[in-house]
């Protein structure tokens, strides 16, 4: 009897042991603090919803998911030695960063390593450098900025531009994609001024987009600096609409700038606003969650793990070497897995085909003012 | 030219809060050899605290009121205590370690025990534009300048018109014949550290509705109101005015007429040609200390 209850303890041990080791360990490399914090937090926290919705409901393949998150203090170089150091461990695939400089210098550990990098960088030139290991979250500038030129030139009917850009990947990135876009489409870009990443005071800027008098303003920003320009702008009295992208009109932009984000538009890729009654669900659980109204940095990172879940399902089983291949030219539909949000088409090069938005900050809120398809 | 004269006095409004963190540099060497690369991080700390204030539901005024408070007890009274004091003993050098080491613990506590996110902050002058010579202008520059102004005229009357003033001179210009002709030598440099105090916590009111609170946002003005000090002249009140004011105005004119991608290049070169022509600073004396 006695050596019958032993043997069942020890059974259970082991049984639980082996579960322990069967979960799926995911690493996570973020902008938890520095210039990135507010994208990188909410990368995190949307991450961490979605494991937790995840193991909730059983797992995936039975099987529980783990996450590690370091933090990159959104600087390239610590971004790649904490890549290397999650590499080390192994993990099945990798999270982040969420900014381009940091995904460019990290994707190479990655796809020597054979790793899948699900990743929210947006820079165009991340997915055309041939990795095949590399998957975007959201648009790359590629497929928003053509939808950006197009809106300044027809809805707008802006015949001179002002552009204004962070210096680093992400807003050289955009900037080249941008006015290349707005030449061939017949508007002139009468200001071309790069600013600097945390960068506090905008006044010379915005007194040279004065001088310049353009029929609309394109920013390009991080979500903090495009908040102080936006206080410049009101400031200095600059009358000119403004365009942008995600960063110019999210929540923590809003929050930041107040009634100075009143007025600017934006063609968002994911946002918390957006008329999707999953992506309504999504908002109000994370805002239970943590208190606050995410932005799409929060949107990034729960999809990054459920396009792991469907991947993976997919597949069958939990296999890192396929991971890549199985996730090329995959199309996820919201209605057989409701965490995907909405219909997305993954691309030979890793990047995404999925409808977006036109978005205006209307008295302190986003409103969607049109719907865009999907390409194909 | 009306973009000149907004930029002018919009660098005016920025250059009058690097110049109360270079006057408090200065107060500071003047009176006891403290070079505090902790100087920025003095500027973010009395935002978070107001902002802390505030969560805890107190109205804007009296978390003004209580953020000054407390940074004079926390950014003068211990920092002198606890650090300046222990550290003193073993030279300048050291403490001027410390005080890195004290600016990387500020952020690092900020960080960890309020947010890594930037955070709003009131502004305590109205936004708006008035016409001045028939240019239109922003209240909240004039604002910023107006009060600057007033916080460092008040200082530099307190120095020169007041008996307190002239023991504070005594006791930074020669200690031992100060101790000996009866000026309290201790307690003057503890009000200096007060001082100090209490003009970071109004750059931090100023200044913080534009930069927006956050942890790193000390870094940029502390560099800043480093170079404006020396440039006007680390030994004089009036000299890191000037070089407040002149870096404030630089920086603007560089970023419009210069190049916004070497803007912060700009008051470097200015700096090092100063050093290389007048070391003691523009209006700094060599060999004297005084404030």
């Amino acid at each position: 009897m006695k050596s019958t209850l032993l043997m069942g303890a020890l059974l259970a041990a082991v049984t639980a042991t082996s579960a322990l080791a069967q979960a799926i360990k995911l690493a996570d490399v973020a902008e938890l603090s520095g210039g990135g914090a507010t994208v990188g937090t909410n990368w995190k926290n949307g991450i961490d919803l979605a494991i937790e919705e995840i193991n909730a409901k059983g797992g995936v393949l039975g099987r529980k998911l783990e996450v590690t998150h370091a933090d990159s203090q959104s600087n390239p170089g610590v971004a790649r030695a904490q890549v290397q150091k999650a590499l080390d461990a192994e993990p099945y695939v990798l999270l982040g960063p969420g900014y381009s400089g940091s995904v460019k210098v990290t994707a190479p550990l990655a796809a020597e390593a054979g790793i899948a990098q699900i990743m929210g960088g947006e820079a165009a030139e991340l997915t055309q450098a041939g990795n095949k290991f590399l998957f975007r979250t959201s648009f790359g500038q590629q497929s928003s900025m053509p939808k950006v030129a197009k809106y300044i030139h027809d809805e707008m009917k802006a015949k001179t531009v002002a552009v204004v850009w962070v210096n680093n990947d992400f807003g050289r990135g955009g900037r080249d994609v941008v006015v290349k876009e707005l030449d061939r489409l017949g508007s002139k870009v009468v200001a071309d001024l790069s600013t600097e990443a945390g960068q506090a005071d905008f006044a010379a800027d915005v007194g040279k987009i004065k001088a310049a008098n353009p029929d609309a303003v394109f920013v390009y920003l991080n979500e903090e600096e495009s908040a102080r320009i936006l206080k410049e702008l009101k400031r200095q009295g600059v009358t000119a609409p403004l365009m942008g992208e995600t960063t110019l009109i999210g929540q923590k932009v809003i929050e930041l700038a107040g009634d100075a984000a009143n007025g600017a538009r934006g063609h968002v890729g994911l946002t918390t606003d957006a008329p999707v009654d999953l992506i309504k669900a999504f908002r109000e659980k994370f805002s239970k969650k943590y208190n606050y109204v995410p932005d799409h940095n929060g949107l990034k990172g729960y999809l990054a793990v459920y396009m792991v879940k469907a991947t993976t399902e997919k597949m069958g089983k939990v296999d890192p070497k396929k991971f890549a291949d199985t996730l090329h030219g995959l199309t996820i539909k919201a209605a057989e897995e409701p965490g995907i949000l909405m219909d997305v088409t993954f691309s030979d090069t890793g990047d995404i085909d999925r409808q977006s938005f036109l978005v205006e900050v209307v008295e302190g809120k986003q409103v969607v003012k049109q719907v865009l398809p999907k390409v194909n | 030219m009306s973009n000149l004269f907004d930029l002018v006095i919009a660098g005016l409004a920025t250059g009058a809060i690097y110049a109360l963190v270079a006057v408090g540099f200065t107060l500071l060497w003047q009176t006891s050899q403290t070079i505090n690369f902790a100087q920025g991080e003095f500027v973010m700390l009395p935002a978070f605290l107001m902002l802390a204030a505030m969560h805890a539901g107190a109205p804007f005024w009296l978390a003004i009121i209580l953020g000054i408070l407390l940074s004079m007890i926390l950014l003068g009274l211990a920092f002198k205590l606890l650090l300046v004091d222990p550290m003193m003993r073993h030279g300048v050098l050291p403490l001027a370690i410390a005080t890195m080491a004290l600016a990387i613990g500020l952020k690092e506590a900020v960080k960890q025990f309020f947010s890594a996110e930037a955070s709003p902050f009131p502004s305590i002058v109205p936004t708006g534009d008035i016409s001045i010579l028939g240019y239109s202008v922003s209240l909240q520059s004039i604002g910023v300048l107006v009060l600057a102004i007033l916080a460092v005229g008040s200082l530099t009357m307190l120095l020169n018109r007041t008996s307190l003033g002239h023991q504070m001179q005594a006791a930074a210009q020669n200690p031992t014949v100060a101790r000996i002709i009866g000026v309290p030598v201790e307690r003057m440099i503890l009000l200096t550290f007060l001082i100090n105090a209490f003009l970071v916590a109004l750059a931090s009111l100023l200044i913080t509705p534009i930069y927006l609170a956050k942890f790193s946002s000390g870094e940029v003005l502390g560099q800043a109101a480093f170079i404006a000090a020396i440039v006007g002249g680390f030994n004089q009140v009036r000299g890191a005015i000037v070089g407040g004011l002149l870096i404030g105005v630089l920086d603007n004119l560089a970023a419009a007429y210069v190049s916004t991608q070497y803007r912060a290049a700009v008051p470097m070169i200015f700096l090092i040609v100063v050093i290389l022509f007048r070391p003691q600073g523009l209006l700094g004396r060599a060999e004297e200390r005084t404030v």
